[in-house]
């Protein structure tokens, strides 16, 4: 009997293998994949166990902090609600977490490594976050947000030299206070206008005549023409095998490109596009940083690619300038396929404003621990050099003549030189609707903020007088 | 050295496994070393000694190894439950007092185990009746589908950890008896038993699918039927019997887990965990995706003691944490690396186990110490496997970790019957 005996402890020895194989394959092979399960709250549920550091704005006002409840854990308060709602995100149990809160979760949340930390946690300290300050500033964000009102639209400023953010509203907007309750946040997903998204750097639009600031930076920076080069401006021309008229069908005659874009011809940018080509319009394009999400410190899929969109199999796809379903004339003039970020249209502005050197946008500064070390420092970043200083000198003289006595002129400030773009992109001509855009940066001598403006969907809308004076008063509180 | 003082020595890394867990839950608790981890420490060491004592008292040639592995196995589920609820961490230790006190008992008491033979149809009818309790209305309860308690006034209990003692002494006694008479016959080369004795192990499986039925919990169906299998080819070393056993068991769980609700519902939160309306539904697989997902955060190392997230009250996130996922929050605190270390103890106790049966001298002793062993080394691969994914999750405890007054008890008395067989075995080897 001993033999099946040996054999029958054998196959208990097998079974034996078959459960640390099965522990082996949770905790080993499959681990990164079970974390990353969506039903796996875990993660959530620790960080509840922690004290965020708190979110500060640029004149030390809190925009998000935590306070502890009865049993222990912690709770997340936005102390000024909606103020920058899509910005700042938000991190409760039920909705998860987004923005600014998910982006610097590690940081907020204290998760460090390195000796140091480690000796905290020895200490008994590992349980607080780091706080973090960012460059937003409450006054003109509120200016911002007042002024957008009921529409739906987004403002973006910021400084042109350091590429930090000091306004980003998105309207309609939301208290992210309310997500701590599951009914408030099952509603704010079904809400209209959805409230969450931040349409600074997801909401894609057609960025209408604010793009001829990227097709004179093209014109001028590749050395094919000059300010005072001088183009057709009759109308209509035919572009890419159809008719393109002037705004009202106004036919301008020879004009130079300053005219040109001071009074926003479209035949004019649509025929210097075409004669620079595809190529050289895709350099400027990705020097500009578009055809990739926008990058900016925000999470992933809170970050779009501003281009061409062309259909393909039925859905939109992000394609470059130099495709074949491009039409780079109507490209330069912001419209056909071409969709844009308001972040991504402060960027061209920026770009200018900043002697051609393109900076990474960025809205937090810094992270700092609970004894005041700095544990993470966002440095200003070049992001790309786009034009050549003069190229970029030239550019601001044109952009100044738009505020000063163009389509932009409900932009200008008293005493200070501002340079800046209207937009209008038609969205639906029938029943007259249209997007209207304004791009800006001031002061023209010294920029110190680079702005975009853009609204949805309004009836007989138009950049200069929707948008303009929008920007001014941004401009006005960010520059006093 | 004698085997008893081996025993000794042996109790001691088992009493600083306790010192030192509930040094480590109080360090992670309230940030404080308190000498009352070395009470504890104490404590355990002396009732471990007391049951030493009777050993060498009534039992001085058993195996040595046996109760320090025990040791190892109970305080660690002492340190487990005491991180979780310490509440109920005094409740076990009084368990562990009267597991002790009953393995003590039955040591005294049976004096000649070999007597429990001429008993063996009350046994097991009284085994069957202890089985079918929990379906009797007023007295019995149901836990997530299967019927697996007994109420009796203040008193609950699981009667199948008791009946499986039972049914294993009838069953060596049984197959003792018929171990010739089932391998007479052969015919085409294939051993084929006389129908007369065939009848008792068919009956044994309608056994094994009446548990099935009535009890509707697949685990303790699985762990009877495969300690039945495997005491049958120990006592037979005929392969056919298993694998047509194994065959005929399978069919009758395929089969009445398509009528069997409940049964299906486990199978099916098996196959598919993350599907979103088993995750949510009552008794679904919410408890199994919580378990996996508690194995993932621990990794190869663990979080450490008392650091796994594991909720209590509204806001629980491992459910069962002290009974059936007990495992699962200890890979999530001890990783990889410390489950292992717990599955090389219970592997080495079935060890211990197989290694009585071998050196036992007389057929009923070889089957009945395989029956025991099985039977533990059953237990812990149908609870294991299933919070690892393995089988499908039934609720059987993990003996001696999990919480459960019934299960330390009678898997006290297990032990204590395989160091009666031991000492019996050795004695004579000596002799």
């Amino acid at each position: 009997m001993n033999a099946p005996l040996t054999r029958t402890f054998g196959v208990l020895m097998l079974l034996f293998g078959v459960l640390v194989f099965f522990t082996a394959r949770w905790t080993v092979i499959d681990r990164s994949k079970l974390q990353d399960n969506p039903k796996n709250r875990r993660a959530l549920l620790e960080q509840q166990r922690v004290a965020r550091g708190a979110i500060y704005a640029a004149d030390g006002a809190v925009l998000a902090r935590s306070s502890k409840r009865a049993d222990g854990t912690y709770t997340r308060a936005y102390p000024r609600a909606g103020l920058f709602a899509q910005t700042v995100g938000y991190d409760y149990l039920i909705p998860g977490f987004a923005g600014l809160e998910r982006f610097y979760n590690g940081p907020l949340t204290g998760r460090k490594s390195g000796l140091a930390a480690t000796l905290r946690k020895l200490q008994g300290h590992g349980n607080e976050g780091d706080d973090l300050r960012t460059s937003l500033d409450p006054a003109a964000q509120e200016i911002a947000t007042r002024m957008l009102g009921t529409r739906a639209g987004a403002v973006v400023a910021l400084d042109p030299s350091t590429g930090r953010i000091r306004v980003m509203a998105s309207t309609p907007g939301y208290n992210p206070n309310d997500l701590a309750s599951a009914k408030a946040t099952k509603a704010l997903n079904r809400a209209s206008g959805a409230p969450l998204l931040n349409r600074t750097t997801v909401g894609l639009y057609p960025p209408g005549s604010t793009m001829k600031v990227v097709a004179a930076i093209a014109a001028i920076d590749s050395g094919r023409y000059e300010p005072t080069s001088v183009v057709s401006g009759r109308s209509p021309v035919t572009i890419s095998g159809t008719p393109l008229a002037n705004h009202g069908g106004t036919d301008y005659g020879n004009i130079d490109l300053t005219t040109a874009l001071t009074q926003s011809v479209n035949t004019v940018w649509a025929q210097v596009a075409e004669s620079l080509g595809k190529p050289t319009m895709r350099r400027y394009m990705d020097r500009l940083g578009f055809g990739r999400p926008i990058d900016v410190d925000l999470p992933a899929d809170e970050r779009l690619a501003s281009g061409p969109y062309c259909d393909k199999g039925g859905t939109r796809t992000l394609v470059e300038p130099t495709s074949d379903c491009v039409d780079i004339g109507r490209t330069a003039i912001g419209q056909a396929k071409l969709l844009a970020t308001p972040l991504q249209m402060a960027q061209v502005a920026a770009s200018v404003a900043n002697g051609g050197l393109l900076m990474t946008p960025v809205i937090a500064t810094r992270a700092l621990d609970a004894e005041g070390r700095t544990t993470l420092d966002n440095e200003p970043r070049v992001l790309s050099r786009v034009m050549s200083q003069a190229s970029a000198a030239k550019v601001t003289a044109m952009m100044q003549k738009v505020v000063q006595e163009g389509t932009g002129t409900a932009a200008a400030l008293q005493g200070i030189d501002v340079a800046g773009k209207t937009g209008t992109a038609e969205i639906d001509i029938a029943r007259n609707i249209a997007q209207p855009w304004f791009i800006a940066f001031a002061p023209a001598n010294r920029p110190r903020v680079a702005i975009a403006v853009t609204l949805e969907h309004i009836v007989g809308g138009f950049g200069g007088t929707d948008a303009a004076p929008i920007a001014k008063a941004v401009m006005e509180s960010l520059l006093q | 050295m004698t085997p008893r003082t081996r025993e000794l020595f042996g109790l001691i890394p088992a009493s600083l496994l306790v010192t030192a867990g509930f040094a480590a839950v109080f360090v992670q608790e309230q940030d404080v070393v308190s000498t009352i981890s070395l009470t504890y420490g104490a404590v355990f060491l002396g009732l471990c000694f007391a049951a030493h004592l009777v050993i060498r008292w009534r039992l001085p040639h058993a195996d040595p190894y046996v109760l320090p592995l025990v040791a190892v196995l109970a305080s660690f589920g002492l340190v487990m439950i005491y991180r979780l609820d310490d509440r109920f961490a005094r409740e076990q230790a009084q368990w562990f007092v009267i597991g002790l006190a009953a393995f003590i008992a039955t040591i005294v008491l049976v004096r000649d185990y070999r007597a429990l033979e001429r008993y063996r149809y009350v046994i097991a009818a009284s085994s069957l009746g202890l089985l079918l309790l929990p379906r009797i209305p007023g007295i019995g309860s149901q836990t997530n589908g299967a019927y697996l308690g007994v109420d009796v006034g203040p008193v609950s209990f699981q009667p199948a950890e008791f009946a499986k003692i039972g049914i294993i002494i009838f069953l060596a006694s049984y197959l003792r008896d018929t171990r010739q008479l089932l391998v007479a016959t052969k015919k085409w080369g294939i051993t084929i038993p006389p129908l007369r004795h065939l009848g008792p192990l068919l009956a044994v499986w309608g056994l094994a699918m009446i548990l099935l039925v009535f009890i509707r919990d697949l685990g303790s169906s699985l762990m009877f039927f495969g300690g039945f299998l495997a005491m049958l080819y120990v006592a037979t070393n005929r392969l056919i019997f298993p694998v047509v056993g194994f065959g005929l068991f399978a069919a009758g769980v395929g089969f009445f887990a398509s009528t069997v609700g409940h049964v299906q519902s486990r199978i099916d939160a098996w196959h598919h965990p993350f599907n979103d309306a088993l995750y949510g539904a009552q008794g679904g697989s919410y408890q199994l995706a919580q378990s996996l997902f508690a194995q993932a955060d621990g990794g190869v190392f663990g979080r450490g003691f008392g650091k796994a997230l594991v909720g209590s009250g509204d806001a629980v996130v491992v459910p069962a944490a002290k009974t059936d996922l007990i495992y699962s929050v200890i890979v999530n605190e001890l990783g990889l690396v410390g489950a292992c270390g717990l599955l090389l103890v219970y592997l080495l106790l079935v060890q211990r186990g197989f290694r009585i049966a071998v050196l036992a001298r007389d057929s009923f002793s070889k089957l009945l110490a395989a029956g025991l062993a099985t039977v533990i080394g059953l237990q812990v691969f149908v609870i294991v496997g299933g919070v690892t994914k393995a089988i499908p999750l039934t609720g059987v405890t993990l003996p001696f970790v999990s919480y459960g007054g019934s299960s330390i008890v009678a898997n006290f008395v297990i032990v204590a019957l395989l160091l009666l067989i031991s000492d019996r075995a050795r004695r004579e080897a000596g002799a």
